[in-house]
C-alpha cells in the first residue's frame, strides 16, 4: 500500500488462493500488520503503544460484553446487579474489575501513545488526518469513560453525571432545556441511565470504526519514526511482521503484566471509595471528584473562578475546558516548523517538558479539593497549557534552530551502531 | 489563519484566568473541624497484603458480634446465609444459623404479611421495615448497611476499626460549635466529629466460644475483618490467582522477549 517495495501477498495454498480471489480478507491483513507493511526499522518501544491501545480496546469490547450478560440498567437494581457480578456470577468479580482497570489501562496507553505523538511530531504532514482522527478516538473514549462510570449507580455515577451533565446548562438560554432533554429528567434517573448503557454499548463499537480510519489514514505515508525523516528507500524499512510483531509482542506481555497487578493485587486503587455507596440523590458527596484521566481538565474547568467580560465563571471554565481538548485538532498548524522530531528541536523539547509537568500538576489539582494553593496551582497551570500550544509553539516554530539531522533513517542507524562500536573498542 | 486566530482565543483565556487569580483570596477559611480530626490507625488482618487467607476464627468471632451487636441497627443486604459457608460453617450450622432468623414472608392462606424463618438462600434481614422507621428509632439518622462498608468508606478497614475504638470524651479546647449536640457522640475519626451512632461496643458485651476475651478491641478487630469479608468475599481468591496470572505472563513476556531478539539479531536499529 504505502511503498513500491511492499512485499506483495501470494497466497499458497490452494484454499487461501480460492478465498483470494472471491474475499480478499487474509490480503488486506497481510497489508496492514503483515510483511506486506513496511515499517522504518528504527521504531523505539514507545511506537508500541497504538498497538496496545487496540489491545486495551479489545479486552474492554470483551469484557464488557460479557458484563451487560449480568448487568442490569434500572436505577432501582443497577447497584446491586453489578454486586451480584462481584459476588454470585461465576468469576464475576474478574471480569468486572478487568473492565473498570482495563478502562484505566486503555487511558495510560492512549496517553503515552499522545505523549509519543507530541515529542515526535507525529502530527505534522503528511499525517495530520491521522492526528485528527486520534484526537476523534480520545473524544469518543471520554465519552465512552464517563458514561460507563455512570453504571454501576453508585455516589460518584450519580453526582459525576449530575456535574457533567450540568455544563450543559452553563449554555446561555437554551442550557437549561439541553440539560433536561440529554438526561431526560430533570436529575439523572432511570432514564439517564437507560441511555449511557446503551451508547456505552455503542461507542466502543464506534471507536473501532475510527480506529480503522485511523490505521489507513497512517498507511498512506507509513508509520513515523523517532528521527521525523521520511522513509526514502527500502533499506530503511522492515517488514512489519514479523519484526514489529515480536516487537509489540514484548509490548503486549509488560502491558498485561501491569494490568493484572492492578486487577488482582489493588482493583480499587484507581478508583473512589464513595462509589460502593448506592447512588442517592438527596446526599452529596464531601468531594465530587472525577475519574484520575479526567483530572487535568477538570482542574482546568474549576480554574476560572471570574466572570470575566459578559461571560460568567462556569461557562469560561466549560468552556476553556472543551477547547483544551479541540485545540489539538489545529495542532498540525499551531506548529509550523519543518522538524518533526523533537530530538532535533532543542527549543521545543524544553517547552514540552514544561507541558508534560504541567499536566500532571493539573491532574493532581483536579483530583484535590477546590481550595488552595490547589485553585492557584491549577490557574497557573491552565495558564500555561494554553500559552503552550496558541503562542509558545508558534513561535517556536518560527525561530528555532534544529540540530543537524541525518540523511536518512539508515544513516542514523548505522552512525548509532558506529558509536557503540567505538565505544565498546575504547 | 489559525496562528492569529489561536493566539487571540489563547490570550483570552490567559486574560480571564489572571483575573480569576488577582480575585481569589490565596488563604482558605479556617476550618476548626480539621485539627480534631484523626487519620485512621492501622489495622493488620490475615487477608491483607499479598500473601492474605481468612482468619475463620476471627470471622467467626466477627460474625457473632455482628449478630449479637451491629444488627440491631446495621443490614447486611448483600450478605446471604448461605454465603457463611466460607467462614467454615458445616451445612448443618448454616441452617441452623438461618433459622434462628425470621424473614419478611406472606401468609399462605391468607396472603396477608407474616414472617417464617430464615433458609440458607435468604439474606440477612433488616432490622427495620423501611428507612422511616430506622430513622424515627436512631434520632433521624439512618445506619448504613454494613455489607460494603470496608469499600465504601475512605480509609477502609482502618476506619472502620478506628470508629469502632474511638469514641472518646470531647477534648477541653474542642470550640461550642463543633461540642456534640443531644444524641450525638464524639469521635476525632469520624468527617464531622460527632456522630449519632452511640459507642457500640463496651468490655464483655459477647462470650466468644473459642474464649477469646470480649475487649472491645478484640470485637472491633474481629467485627471489622468480618466486614472486610462481607465486602469482599473473593479477595483471597482474588490474589492468588493473581499469583498465578503474573507468573504464567512473565514467562509470556520473556519467551517473547527472546523471539523478539532473536528476530532481529540480524538487524541493525
Amino acid at each position: 500500500m504505502s511503498f513500491p517495495w511492499a512485499k506483495n501477498y501470494e497466497p499458497q495454498q490452494p484454499l487461501m488462493k480460492w478465498l483470494d480471489e472471491r474475499l480478499p480478507l487474509p490480503r488486506l491483513v497481510y497489508n496492514a500488520v503483515g510483511a506486506g507493511y513496511p515499517v522504518p526499522r528504527n521504531l523505539n518501544y514507545f511506537w508500541n503503544f497504538g498497538v496496545l491501545a487496540g489491545v486495551a480496546l479489545v479486552i474492554q469490547i470483551v469484557t464488557g460484553i460479557v458484563l451487560a450478560m449480568h448487568y442490569a440498567a434500572n436505577a432501582g437494581v443497577a447497584f446491586n446487579s453489578v454486586e451480584h457480578i462481584m459476588r454470585d456470577v461465576n468469576a464475576g468479580w474478574l471480569i468486572r474489575y478487568a473492565h473498570m482497570n482495563g478502562a484505566s489501562m486503555f487511558f495510560i496507553v492512549v496517553y503515552l501513545h499522545i505523549f509519543r505523538g507530541l515529542y515526535y511530531g507525529s502530527y505534522k504532514a503528511p499525517r495530520e488526518m491521522v492526528w485528527l482522527l486520534g484526537v476523534v478516538i480520545f473524544l469518543l473514549m471520554m465519552a465512552t469513560a464517563f458514561m460507563g462510570y455512570v453504571l454501576p449507580w453508585g455516589q460518584m455515577s450519580f453526582w459525576g453525571a449530575q456535574v457533567i451533565t450540568g455544563f450543559f446548562s452553563a449554555i446561555p438560554a437554551v442550557g437549561e432545556p439541553i440539560r433536561v432533554w440529554l438526561l431526560g429528567g430533570f436529575a439523572p434517573d432511570n432514564a439517564a441511565l437507560n441511555r449511557f448503557f446503551s451508547l456505552h454499548y455503542l461507542l466502543p463499537f464506534v471507536i473501532a470504526g475510527v480506529i480503522i480510519l485511523h490505521i489507513w489514514a497512517l498507511h498512506i505515508p507509513g508509520s513515523s519514526n523517532p528521527t521525523g525523516i521520511e522513509v526514502k528507500d527500502e533499506q530503511d524499512t522492515v517488514p512489519f511482521h514479523p519484526y514489529y510483531t515480536a516487537k509489540d509482542g514484548v509490548g503486549v506481555g509488560v502491558f498485561l503484566l501491569l494490568f493484572a497487578v492492578l486487577t488482582f493485587f489493588s482493583p480499587n486503587l484507581l478508583g473512589h471509595a464513595d462509589n460502593y455507596i448506592a447512588a442517592n440523590p438527596l446526599s452529596t458527596p464531601a468531594h465530587i471528584v472525577p475519574e484520575w484521566y479526567f483530572w487535568p481538565f477538570y482542574a482546568i474547568l474549576r480554574a476560572f473562578t471570574f466572570n470575566f467580560l459578559w461571560i460568567d465563571a462556569k461557562l469560561w471554565g466549560v468552556i476553556a475546558m472543551f477547547a483544551a481538548i479541540a485545540l489539538l485538532f489545529f495542532l498540525p498548524w499551531l506548529d509550523s516548523s519543518p522538524v518533526k522530531s523533537s530530538n532535533y528541536r532543542p527549543l521545543n523539547r524544553i517547552f514540552f517538558w514544561i507541558l508534560v509537568v504541567d499536566v500532571l500538576i493539573l491532574g493532581y489539582c483536579g483530583k484535590s479539593p477546590a481550595e488552595q494553593p490547589y485553585v492557584f496551582l491549577s490557574q497557573v497551570g491552565a495558564i500555561y497549557y494554553f500559552a503552550h500550544f496558541l503562542i509558545i509553539l508558534p513561535i517556536i516554530s518560527r525561530i528555532e534552530r534544529p540540530l543537524p539531522m541525518p540523511n536518512s533513517i539508515t544513516e542514523s542507524v548505522l552512525a548509532k551502531h558506529a558509536d557503540d562500536a567505538s565505544a565498546a573498542t575504547a | 489563519m489559525v496562528r492569529p486566530l489561536g493566539f487571540l482565543v489563547g490570550l483570552g483565556f490567559i486574560v480571564a484566568l489572571l483575573c480569576a487569580i488577582v480575585t481569589t483570596p490565596l488563604t482558605n477559611e479556617p476550618n476548626a473541624s480539621h485539627e480534631f480530626h484523626k487519620h485512621p490507625k492501622h489495622l493488620k488482618l490475615a487477608s491483607d497484603g499479598l500473601a492474605p487467607h481468612w482468619d475463620k476464627a476471627q470471622l467467626q468471632r466477627g460474625l457473632q458480634v455482628y449478630k449479637e451487636v451491629c444488627s440491631a441497627c446495621h443490614s447486611l443486604h448483600l450478605v446471604a446465609f448461605r454465603d457463611i459457608g466460607d467462614l467454615g460453617y458445616t451445612e448443618g450450622q448454616v441452617k441452623t444459623f438461618a433459622k434462628g432468623f425470621q424473614v419478611p414472608s406472606i401468609n399462605p392462606d391468607t396472603g396477608e404479611p407474616a414472617t417464617r424463618d430464615g433458609l440458607p438462600s435468604d439474606y440477612f434481614p433488616s432490622p427495620y421495615a423501611n428507612e422511616v422507621a430506622a430513622r424515627a428509632a436512631n434520632n433521624n439518622a439512618l445506619p448504613p448497611d454494613l455489607s460494603l462498608i470496608t469499600k465504601a468508606r475512605e480509609g477502609g478497614k482502618d476506619y472502620v476499626y478506628s470508629l469502632l475504638t474511638g469514641f472518646q470524651n470531647p477534648p477541653a479546647n474542642l470550640p461550642k460549635e463543633l461540642k456534640p449536640g443531644t444524641g450525638l457522640h464524639f469521635n476525632p475519626y469520624f468527617a464531622n466529629l460527632n456522630l449519632a451512632m452511640a459507642p457500640p461496643l463496651k468490655d464483655g458485651q459477647v462470650t466468644f466460644a473459642d474464649g477469646k476475651p470480649s475487649t472491645v478491641k478484640q470485637m472491633s478487630q474481629d467485627v471489622t475483618a468480618f466486614l472486610v469479608w462481607t465486602a469482599e468475599p473473593k479477595l483471597v481468591k482474588r490474589v492468588w490467582t493473581g499469583w498465578a496470572v503474573f507468573f504464567y505472563l512473565l514467562i509470556f513476556t520473556g519467551l517473547t522477549y527472546m523471539s523478539y531478539r532473536n528476530i532481529w539479531a540480524d538487524k541493525k536499529h
